[in-house]
């Protein structure tokens, strides 16, 4: 029974990986960009859900939802203006851009917010459980599962049933022709990154509501997001899901062998995927 | 040298009578101020130590012996390495007379090191002294080649003093005796599951059995496998010493999934206050080491203020609720003033060191001297021990907590507020 208990626990674990992740597998999935801040940007989506929370009282579920259409412009602003002028053939400038990104986001918030660790308030809900046969499921683990598969089922709508992404496919397949037929690439990336910051928001919820977070906590979040992404092969949406399911199985079930393996479990089960798949799970047949 | 200190030391009580005389003392006649250099994790994951600093050090310059001392601050950034380069820069560039550090291993021993080298006394506090002590040995592994050291000093409790605190928290409850145990892979974790000096073998003598799961990495995002343990092993009690976001995950999925022991007795996760709000209501009656509080019947040798006075000026100055390292930073500097008080030259090292050695203060936090009470032969030379008792969070009516003494076995001296309460399930 417990052996059910400890896959059950990996798997609503894996959720919140996926949440993690899914902002980063849409935008390297359109246009091959590496966002090493995208840890950073869920710590600061968190900050903002709490002043909003704290300024207008609100409940969090509440202030996530003003959240969003402000990260939204974020991200839009920041892709149009920063990230688009690093694109190109080479890989590096936008990892370097990133990469200075994510210090100056973690030391902004710090200079802002002090290295008090913060927490979304909570109410009964955090510790609500309900009891599923002999197994009791935490409430928010739940939701926080639910919402990684609706973000993702979402995401296929709009990738396979608009216009938009009609347009997103386009300029991820070939950005050149897409312009041809009307697309402006710059525009199209800018809306892509703006939707991965309201996913964005969307993660920042769940960490801020699960546990403590500071504004140095960001990159320790990011390490999973990536190998989430990896494991389901670079830009599937699903294989994000089920990459961070593995992901986090692998930390419960190791875990419940002996904890010193829990991390590492998760890091093993990556490379072993790797290692049998190198492309991931389900890699783009044209990548 | 050592021979001249161990004469000072003996004649201790020729330091006490010097230590009455306070002002008046030479060194400070001489005009000069005096060059403290002051070290303390003022950003970072470890700030919330340092958050009462400025208010300590007003108050210190504030005061008659206050008015002798320049004090140069500096920010370790909770960086071990940055402290040990502000250390170095204090001695060289701002040629300080003595060093003051606080505030966990990770600031106290990169810098006592550095005082050490450049033979510059140094006196730290707020970091359980075996750390401090076994941490800054070349091989902590082999007790046979500790030395003491010349110009370091140290005052606070140790990891017997936790061990002893929390089972006499336990022993006021009915409990079945079956204790769980959350230690981390990192410096204090590994001190505290120790089979040798840590919990295992106390918690054996007192009758107590323990479902140790075995050390996890800080920040862990899942703990059902310890609460699966922990409920296979029916255990009504649960201690640890995580850092405060796993504390936070483990006890809201301990809740989740329905384990809900009858005490939880943390170290390091639930100092502060906001530690604690973090969790909502669901902090009410767990339980921690409390090394001073506003009850503390202690009094300033600097100000004359008793405990309660100084946390109620905190609060009124700040409008933040008190922390324990008040009273710990507010005694460093009582210590420095004390030392200064009795020496000819601050400028010279051995004179200042042997009259730290000599020190016999009534303190903030109780009586400092350095005179091996409660400690093994090995650290007697540059420890001493301050009290520690036993602390329960109470939830208020109109949201927040307060920090209760509920165990005072080891230093009956200190007033409880209250006795030792199950965590309601």
């Amino acid at each position: 029974m417990i052996w059910i208990d400890t896959v059950i626990q990996g798997v609503l674990l894996g959720g919140l990986y996926a949440l993690f992740a899914s902002g980063l597998s849409l935008v390297f999935g359109i246009m091959r960009l590496v966002n090493l801040a995208h840890g950073d940007l869920i710590v600061m989506g968190a900050y903002l859900i709490l002043v909003l929370v704290t300024l207008l009282g609100l409940s969090p579920f509440v202030a996530v939802l003003i959240a969003m259409p402000m990260m939204f412009a974020v991200g839009w602003l920041l892709q149009k203006f920063l990230l688009n002028r690093t694109l190109g053939d080479d890989i590096l400038p936008p990892l370097l851009v990133t990469f200075g990104l994510s210090i100056a986001l973690q030391n902004a918030l710090l200079e802002g917010f002090s290295a008090d660790s913060q927490r979304l308030p909570t109410n009964a809900l955090t510790t609500a459980s309900v009891d599923v046969g002999p197994i009791t499921l935490g409430v928010m683990p739940l939701l926080t599962f639910g919402s990684a598969v609706l973000v993702i089922v979402a995401l296929n709508q709009l990738f396979y049933r608009t216009e938009l992404g009609r347009a997103f496919r386009a300029t991820s397949d070939d950005a050149t022709t897409a312009s041809l037929m009307g697309i402006k690439p710059g525009n199209i990336f800018a809306t892509a990154t703006g939707i991965a910051l309201v996913i964005v928001t969307i993660a920042a919820l769940y960490l801020g509501l699960r546990a403590n977070f500071d504004p140095n906590i960001g990159p320790a979040r990011l390490i999973y997001a990536f190998e989430a992404v990896i494991i389901g092969g670079l830009g599937s949406l699903w294989g994000t899901l089920l990459g961070g399911i593995i992901i986090g199985v692998a930390q419960t079930v190791g875990a419940a062998i002996n904890p010193e393996w829990q991390i590492l479990a998760g890091h093993v089960a990556f490379l072993a995927v790797l290692l049998i798949r190198p492309r991931g799970l389900f890699p783009r047949v044209n990548d | 040298m050592i021979t001249r200190r161990k004469l000072l030391k003996s004649s201790a009580a020729t330091g006490l009578t010097l230590a009455a005389g306070g002002l008046a003392a030479p060194a400070l006649a001489q005009g000069a101020k005096i060059r403290l250099g002051y070290v303390s994790p003022q950003s970072g994951p470890l700030a919330a130590f340092s958050e009462a600093d400025q208010f300590i050090i007003d108050g210190f310059l504030a005061s008659d012996a206050g008015a002798n001392f320049e004090v140069i601050v500096k920010d370790s950034q909770s960086n071990p390495n940055r402290a040990a380069e502000v250390a170095k820069e204090l001695i060289i560039d701002d040629e300080i007379d003595m060093m003051l550090v606080a505030s966990t291993p990770e600031t106290t021993n990169p810098v006592a090191t550095t005082c050490e080298a450049e033979e510059i006394p140094v006196i730290s506090t707020v970091a359980p002294w075996q750390p401090y002590f076994i941490g800054q040995q070349g091989n902590p592994g082999d007790p046979s080649s500790w030395r003491p050291f010349d110009f370091s000093f140290h005052f606070f409790w140790g990891l017997e003093d936790v061990i002893s605190t929390f089972t006499a928290m336990w022993n006021q409850l009915e409990t079945n005796k079956s204790v769980g145990a959350i230690f981390p892979n990192d410096g204090d974790g590994n001190a505290w599951g120790d089979p040798n000096v840590g919990f295992p073998p106390v918690l054996d003598a007192q009758g107590y059995s323990l479902t140790d799961t075995g050390r996890y990495q800080n920040l862990t995002d899942d703990f059902s496998a310890q609460i699966n343990a922990f409920k296979a092993a029916n255990c009504e009690i649960v201690t640890g010493v995580p850092i405060p976001p796993d504390f936070t995950t483990f006890w809201t999925q301990a809740k989740q999934q329905g384990f809900n022991p009858k005490a939880a007795s943390i170290g390091k996760a639930i100092l502060f206050p906001q530690a604690v709000e973090a969790l909502g209501d669901q902090g009410h009656n767990l339980s921690s080491e409390v090394w001073w509080s506003p009850s503390h019947p202690f009094a300033s040798s600097l100000t004359g203020q008793s405990a309660g006075d100084l946390a109620a000026g905190y609060e009124a100055a700040t409008g933040k609720q008190w922390t324990q390292p008040i009273g710990f930073v507010h005694a460093l500097f009582e210590m420095a003033a004390s030392v200064m008080s009795r020496v000819e030259d601050s400028r010279d090292p051995d004179e200042v060191t042997a009259a730290i050695a000599a020190t016999q203060l009534s303190s903030m936090v109780g009586r400092i001297a350095f005179d091996g009470a409660g400690l093994p032969p090995f650290a007697a030379q540059n420890v001493a021990k301050t009290p520690l008792v036993g602390g329960q969070w109470r939830l208020r009516d109109g949201g927040g907590y307060d920090l209760v003494i509920v165990d005072n076995s080891d230093h009956p001296d200190i007033p409880t507020g209250g006795t030792m309460e199950e965590i309601p399930a």
